[in-house]
């Protein structure tokens, strides 16, 4: 199986996403650079944490207007799996591929730590080897992670099984205290209508070897490569390989 | 303009400077060219006052690979890699605009490693302020603190640790010490020169304005009361642009296209031109009309002048230039050709063609003035060195003394502050911040570098080369702690005014004592920085001469951590408990004192120590290491437990001491040379069996377990505390000062 790891120009968590799934998880993995328009091939996208274009703007603001996230757009409308992460994920919100914007955070300052989040929903690819309700230790790392969404649209994300993520006590208890950034009902990560699109705030790239604080991120890794494999959750098409170029 | 009194005041050219300018020209300068001058021979590039006493320091070794004298230094870590590491102060920047001065100070030194070819990896940082109950300080101090997060997190490089110091004297005068490593292929290392007549200059990065001019002048000046009107003299950082330029020069250096590769730093372009051409017994030629400018109208003095951000000046190999083009081109960058290199080993600077400046490059350099400034002992150490614990009156209760030590900010969880950076980003950080030395992994060698950062301020003040030597050792000793051999170091000596003689005299005894425990511990130092005139108004900072070491563990599967493992563990004290308050965290917090006389240092026992914590590390035998500093043996034993469920309960042998002062000094003492460490039980007579060995003295002193952090003297308990308890005081200590802030957030 092959990810691709799109890089921007100010992408800094690339390397620990490429690494992740070629190094730990043991697959093949490509950078694909942002001015490109084809995503070479690849079984699963990664949008990497980092500063897309700086994002002196807005998070991801910049990053929407890249040659390659049309590939990526055309990539998710086939039913392939995409996982935004951090920065990636705000440029997902931007792009439209997933709803709302994010906010800074509650403590107006930078937030590195690790964080407990829940596992909400297990019929995605990102999910699909978890447990429902699996609570996992895995690091945040972002300025602006306080998700927002208008009630209406948060209401319709509940209902339609959206939510993928929630931040929680070690526990596993839904909880203000929890919360790290302020994030409406604790929202840590999403998943589009279909499904096959995910972004999640918090890393699991940083969390795959316990020699660097937690294991926990790599069943997000590992769950794409049964769905992928397995043709899982993959919309109607399965397995859409990453050739559509965009024009 | 004529060049008067007025116009050489403000330059801070002294006369006799002038007069050996006007002699090395052979006639005026030109205004500009007395920019030049005056940066390049500035304090804070020309090394003017430190230089005679840092030839002294130990620089070389078998794994040196690069000493001073270049962008940084490296030493050799196996698998043909080296790492490329330094320490560089932006103080008084930060003083000013505590944001971007810090920013820009990260963006510094993090050039000074990506230009040596190498990638860097890890970020730490020195930093000293005054009280906290200032809310001046409290305003620098959160301003500096994001801007260092600002920019390393941006950019994507992890700051795995630190130390933060505070005193009164650092009120008006903060200082940020940012230390940088890179990893580099030992071979592949490139260097700031130039060479090869007719070889093109390069300009690269981004554009120059008039922000940052006279930054190095203001960099070797005190504050005074009209400092506020200094601020245009700081610069803005861009981290992006830094991103860019730092793959981007990374896929050039990796092309094998350039002769050499030099950051614009203090001084920009100037000193850039001239070193390059300087260490390459080369001329260099530039028009600055060529200079990508951000504002219009800027005179060849200003270009000069600028210390605008992220910009880089490369020397390419005759037919590479379009390949070095296209390179630059995929980030967006476009290199400029500004000039070639030439013979003559002149700096010719023209304006559309017009001659402005023609010096020769060796002036600004290896022939700017060397002074050898007066020295005196200072009149304060008499007096500060005697200490009378009987004339302080009886101490209050153990337990009461431990409670204000961990809310003391000097000793209190720094979470506050370390939550803010990135410290994970690489995925390579095997030890946190807080939890000892900062450990690095390399990714593809199974080995690790463990680094550290120290200095208590207040030895030095009180004894300026034994606080040196205490400093080499207790940065050493941070990283042997991790399992790290100490295979390098670089300094960053922060100090007030060297034309006041007692100053001068702290100094030189300082890098005295410094050089002597660095060769103790067969640790040279590969380059560093001096910051001078760090003082407000007359009155100077606490002598601050830092060190960052750089050890290499072996097997990245062994490293130590600060915190107790496992319920059931031996705790041992390697060293030695002695009464030794004199400059301690107790005086300080408790009685408002610093005084007295260091703690003594014998550099044969602690390289001993620190031999037997390597390889108890390595041997698996060691299972948490923390270092006795400020707050003693009380403070390193609660640190022990904290960030953990284990108490400990432990006894240790009665220290004499005057009057009733026995319990403190034997509980908050700071004698040097010992580490608290664990062990298996199973395992504690080999350990030590190790340690005497060694001639290290390693006495079992407890056991790791319950709730409850129990200490005895000798049998009688004096202290008790429940674990979360001590802990609450710890961790929230340093928050508490900024909570009416988070209350509104």
């Amino acid at each position: 199986m092959k990810f691709a790891v799109v890089v921007f120009p100010g992408s800094n968590c690339d390397h620990d996403a490429y690494y992740a799934a070629k190094h730990v998880l043991g697959q093949d993995a490509e950078f694909v650079w942002h001015k490109d328009s084809s995503l070479g091939g690849a079984d699963v996208v990664i949008l990497p944490g980092g500063f897309a274009h700086g994002d002196y703007l807005r998070t991801g603001a910049i990053a929407r207007f890249s040659p390659v996230m049309r590939a990526v757009k055309a990539f998710a409308e086939s039913g392939g799996p995409v996982l935004g992460i951090c920065n990636g994920f705000q440029v997902l919100l931007e792009a439209g591929l997933l709803p709302g914007a994010m906010l800074r955070n509650r403590s107006v300052k930078f937030q590195c730590e690790h964080v407990h989040i829940r596992v909400e929903q297990t019929d995605t690819p990102f999910t699909a080897a978890c447990r429902p309700g699996q609570v996992l230790r895995i690091p945040i790392a972002h300025g602006e992670g306080n998700y927002y969404a208008e009630p209406d649209v948060i209401e319709r994300l509940e209902k339609n099984r959206q939510v993928v993520f929630r931040y929680v006590t070690a526990a596993g208890a839904v909880k203000p205290e929890a919360n790290p950034n302020g994030s409406a009902s604790n929202i840590a990560g999403l998943c589009n209508e279909r499904r096959n699109v995910v972004g999640l705030m918090p890393h699991p790239e940083r969390a795959c070897e316990l020699a660097v604080g937690s294991a926990d991120g790599l069943v997000l890794f590992e769950s794409v490569l049964k769905a992928v494999t397995q043709g899982a959750f993959l919309g109607a098409e399965a397995s859409p390989k990453a050739t559509v170029t965009a024009r | 303009m004529t060049i008067d009194d007025t116009v050489l005041d403000r330059h801070g050219v002294t006369r006799e400077e002038y007069q050996r300018i006007l002699e090395m020209l052979g006639r005026e300068p030109s205004l500009t060219e007395l920019g030049i001058f005056s940066v390049m021979w500035s304090e804070h590039c020309s090394y003017k006052s430190s230089r005679v006493h840092l030839k002294t320091l130990p620089t070389t070794g078998t794994r040196v690979l690069q000493g001073p004298g270049e962008n940084a230094g490296a030493v050799d870590i196996g698998d043909g890699l080296a790492a490329v590491f330094k320490i560089e102060s932006h103080n008084h920047p930060s003083f000013i605009e505590p944001y971007q001065g810090a920013a820009t100070g990260v963006g510094g030194i993090i050039r000074d490693i990506f230009t040596m070819g190498a990638r860097p990896i890890a970020l730490l940082n020195s930093l000293r302020f005054g009280p906290l109950e200032d809310p001046l300080v409290r305003r620098t101090f959160e301003g500096v603190v994001a801007g260092i997060a600002g920019y390393g997190n941006s950019i994507g490089i992890p700051t795995v640790g630190g130390e933060i110091g505070f005193d009164e004297s650092y009120t008006g005068n903060p200082l940020v010490n940012v230390f940088c490593l890179g990893i580099a292929r030992a071979d592949e290392i490139i260097k700031g020169v130039a060479s090869g007549t007719g070889n093109a200059v390069y300009y690269v990065g981004a554009k120059t304005g008039r922000d940052g001019i006279h930054g190095a002048t203001m960099a070797s000046a005190e504050f005074d009361e009209k400092t506020e009107e200094k601020r245009p003299a700081v610069q803005v950082g861009d981290p992006f642009m830094e991103k860019l330029l730092l793959e981007a020069c990374l896929d050039v250096i990796k092309s094998d296209a350039l002769i050499g590769i030099q950051d614009m730093g203090a001084a920009g372009l100037t000193c850039s031109t001239c070193e390059m051409g300087s260490r390459g017994g080369a001329g260099i030629e530039i028009d600055v009309s060529l200079v990508p400018q951000r504002e219009t109208g800027m005179t060849p003095y200003e270009i000069m002048l600028s210390e605008s951000q992220e910009r880089m000046l490369l020397v390419v190999k005759q037919g590479r230039e379009s390949e070095v083009e296209r390179i630059f081109e995929k980030w967006d960058l476009h290199a400029v050709r500004i000039g070639q290199v030439t013979t003559g080993g002149r700096m010719k600077v023209r304006n559309r063609g017009d001659l402005v400046a023609d010096i020769p490059t060796t002036a600004l350099t290896d022939e700017a003035p060397v002074y050898r400034r007066p020295m005196e002992k200072p009149a304060y150490l008499a007096e500060a060195q005697k200490l009378s614990l009987a004339a302080l009156g009886a101490p209050s209760s153990p337990s009461e003394v431990f409670a204000r030590l961990l809310a003391t900010p000097e000793i209190a969880s720094k979470r506050w502050v370390y939550r803010q950076y990135d410290h994970m980003v690489r995925t390579n950080t095997l030890v946190f911040p807080g939890m000892g030395a900062g450990v690095v992994r390399v990714k593809g060698t199974g080995r690790a570098l463990a680094l550290s950062v120290d200095c208590n301020a207040r030895f030095v003040y009180l004894d300026p080369r034994a606080g040196a030597q205490l400093a080499v050792a207790e940065a050493s000793r941070n990283v042997a702690c991790a399992g790290g051999l100490p295979i390098g170091a670089t300094n960053c000596l922060n100090f007030a005014n060297p034309q006041r003689p007692e100053i001068m005299w702290q100094f030189g005894q300082a890098v005295e004592g410094m050089g002597a425990a660095c060769r103790a511990l067969d640790l040279p130092i590969t380059g560093g920085n001096v910051s001078l005139y760090n003082e407000t108004d007359g009155r100077g900072i606490l002598p601050t001469p830092v060190l960052g070491v750089v050890g290499l563990i072996e097997d990245a599967t062994k490293v130590v951590r600060r915190v107790f493992q496992s319920d059931g563990d031996v705790v041992i004290l390697l060293g030695e408990n002695h009464n030794e308050l004199g400059g301690s965290e107790y005086l300080k917090v408790m009685h408002g004192l610093i005084r007295g006389l260091p703690p003594a240092l014998d550099l044969a026992r602690e390289a001993a120590l620190q031999r037997v914590l390597v390889e108890g590390a390595a041997k698996g035998l060691i299972r948490s290491a923390h270092d006795c500093a400020e707050g003693g043996l009380a403070v390193t034993l609660a640190e022990c437990c904290f960030d953990t469920d284990l108490g400990a309960e432990t006894d240790v042998a009665a220290v004499p001491a005057e009057g009733s002062f026995g319990d403190i000094a034997t509980l908050f003492g700071e004698s040097a040379s010992r580490v608290v460490v664990s062990v298996a039980a199973n395992r504690t007579a080999e350990l030590i069996a190790l340690a005497s060995a060694a001639g290290v003295p390693a006495t079992p002193i407890g056991r790791v377990g319950g709730d409850r952090i129990r200490m005895s003297i000798a049998g009688r308990r004096v202290i008790d505390e429940p674990l979360r308890d001590a802990e609450r005081i710890w961790s929230t200590a340093i928050d508490r000062h900024f909570e009416p802030k988070r209350a509104i957030a």
